[in-house]
């Protein structure tokens, strides 16, 4: 078998071997990269070149640029997006830094019980999606028990329509996202603390430093990296946000709750099917993940 | 002041306690009640749960959905485990020339969102016979070669002992013998952590098979769940034993493997 156009620099000595090596490092790599090849980037490129056809079905036909024009004038695509941003601008950042909090307070050493309460907080992980949806679909129905819950407690004087209200569903997706994943990020930043230096609080606190004060100029700047980390990932996750709105509103009131990633199911099996389009918006999404993960990194700094 | 500081922190780990593990109670005590209980909001444990087991089996197809879960979530932690670990353990060991450039490039995969290329996947599966729409095959397929896997198992290669190889090829294991017969077994953790988060990944898994998977006889378990879910007059204590059984074999692994399973990934993030 030939071999060109590889470049190395390996002393005469070894020359054999490397060769061999060279050779075999493809083979064991091979089935993963044909794989993400034809099941990754193979689509994305199928999809950018349905992004410019229009049609029925599989009736479709070239329109150039006709598909992204119409973005700008379809009020669900914008509904969409705009119920997006929200999930993102409101449910990220609640999310972090409830995970912080809880991770710095459980990395306390004096801390009683704290096996259970990582158990307890990280368990949400376990459910599916799916599960967990239906789940807080009946939670938060007119005759649930979040409704029995805060009438007992007098905070509310008759049920609410948590599901058939435009802002009130809102709420509820986000209650949803938040009870399932803060405990997978503390995780992460439980993980993270414990390479963090103690002497370093102890100095804080003999320099009188309060709490606060060392969880803002210590904790964080310590996790800068990580938390970094979370936020892509949490970000990415937001911008794919289906099971959920398609189990628990089905993208209802109206549109009130429809995700990106659920109108781009409807364009596809649900109305009459429009790939062209489906792939255009689908696009949309591809385009905020690399804007909003650049965006984090240049937030965070280049420090890693 | 340091005595309330305690009691604030118990009380808010307390209440975060409740509320993650309040859904499960739940679900849990429903099982054991009749529909009408759970709508009225009974927290006890009833005495339905057989009921709503046989109702569960015999009035939708929860056999064929556990059947379909389970085959497609064995076979793909399988080649899911299989693929990734081959690849991960190629770009660790071996000094292939320009290997980080195609690791960087297969990296960026991760990035793309699925519902940007659930189209065109449709389509791909569409033309194909054995593997086409509507077949377990096309639900597996796509779902076992992801680059998470590929970047943690380099990253766990890192920790594997490289002396082993040479000691393979000197007593004159082939390059894939040395990967069967040293690397996979002592890597057994390493395996474990992956298995985990793989059959989570396969058994949760809903947006593919529902774009895939159409004939009742091929639904998957989230596939019922959100069908159950969905009708006017939902039998709840039904429902409720359907998410319990859907929920248990992940939660099981994970109570079981917790140490594995937190350590594989922290072993995922490490840099």
């Amino acid at each position: 078998m030939k071999r060109t156009g590889l470049p190395y620099t390996a002393s005469k000595k070894s020359l054999g071997r490397r060769l061999k090596n060279n050779y075999i490092g493809w083979l064991f790599i091979l089935i993963a990269a044909a794989g993400i090849s034809l099941f990754y980037f193979y689509p994305m490129i199928r999809a950018l070149l349905l992004s410019f056809q229009s049609g029925m079905g599989a009736n479709l036909q070239y329109v150039g640029l006709e598909n992204y024009i119409r973005l700008f004038s379809d009020p669900t695509f914008i509904t969409a997006l705009t119920n997006t941003f929200i999930y993102l601008l409101v449910q990220v950042p609640i999310m972090i830094v409830l995970a912080l909090f809880f991770s710095v307070l459980l990395n306390d050493a004096t801390l009683k019980f704290k096996g259970f309460f990582r158990t307890a907080i990280f368990l949400p992980c376990v459910t599916s999606l799916v599960a967990y949806a239906v789940i807080f679909k009946y939670l938060f129905g007119v005759d649930g028990l979040i409704n029995k819950f805060l009438m007992d407690l007098s905070i509310i004087s008759e049920p609410l329509n948590w599901l058939s209200d435009p802002f009130l569903a809102k709420i509820t997706i986000i209650a949803a996202i938040t009870w399932r994943w803060t405990g997978y990020n503390m995780i992460f930043y439980l993980s993270a603390l414990q390479n963090v230096d103690r002497s370093m609080y102890e100095a804080a606190k003999i320099d009188g430093a309060s709490s606060f004060q060392q969880f803002f100029y210590i904790t964080v700047p310590m996790l800068k990296p990580i938390i970094l980390f979370t936020s892509i990932i949490s970000t990415i996750g937001t911008l794919q946000l289906f099971d959920e709105v398609m189990n628990i509103t089905n993208g209802g009131p109206g549109n009130a709750t429809l995700s990106i990633s659920m109108y781009i199911y409807n364009l596809s099996f649900e109305y009459s099917p429009d790939f062209g389009y489906a792939a255009t918006v689908s696009y949309v999404i591809v385009i905020l993940v690399v804007l909003l993960s650049l965006l984090q990194f240049k937030v965070a700094g280049d420090d890693k | 002041m340091r005595k309330i500081k305690r009691i604030a922190t118990y009380t808010f780990l307390s209440v975060a306690s409740i509320v993650s593990i309040f859904p499960f109670l739940w679900m849990f005590v429903s099982m054991t009640n009749k529909s009408v209980d759970v709508t009225q909001g009974r927290l006890l444990p009833g005495t339905f749960l057989f009921e709503n087991l046989k109702a569960l089996f015999d009035t939708v197809d929860m056999g064929t959905a556990l059947l379909n879960s389970t085959i497609i979530a064995v076979i793909t932690t399988f080649l899911t485990l299989l693929i990734g670990s081959l690849a991960g353990y190629g770009f660790e060991i071996y000094r292939t020339p320009g290997k980080d450039r195609v690791f960087n490039l297969l990296l960026l995969s991760m990035m793309i969102p699925f519902a940007a290329i659930m189209i065109p996947l449709y389509r791909l599966f569409g033309g194909l016979p054995f593997f086409g729409i509507d077949t377990l095959a096309a639900a597996i397929l796509p779902t076992i070669i992801t680059a998470f896997f590929i970047f943690f198992f380099r990253q766990n290669t890192k920790m594997f002992a490289k002396e082993l190889v040479e000691a393979g090829r000197i007593d004159g294991l082939s390059e894939l013998g040395i990967f069967f017969r040293i690397y996979l077994p002592t890597m057994k953790t390493s395996y474990a952590a992956a298995a985990i988060i793989a059959f989570m990944n396969s058994w949760n898994n809903y947006l593919w098979p529902l774009v895939i998977l159409q004939s009742p006889d091929k639904q998957t378990i989230p596939l019922l769940i959100s069908n159950l879910g969905a009708g006017y007059s939902p039998d709840y204590g039904l429902i409720m034993s359907a998410i319990v059984i859907a929920t248990l074999p992940t939660a099981i692994v994970f109570f079981v493997m917790q140490k594995h399973f937190v350590a594989g990934m922290m072993g995922s993030v490490k840099g």
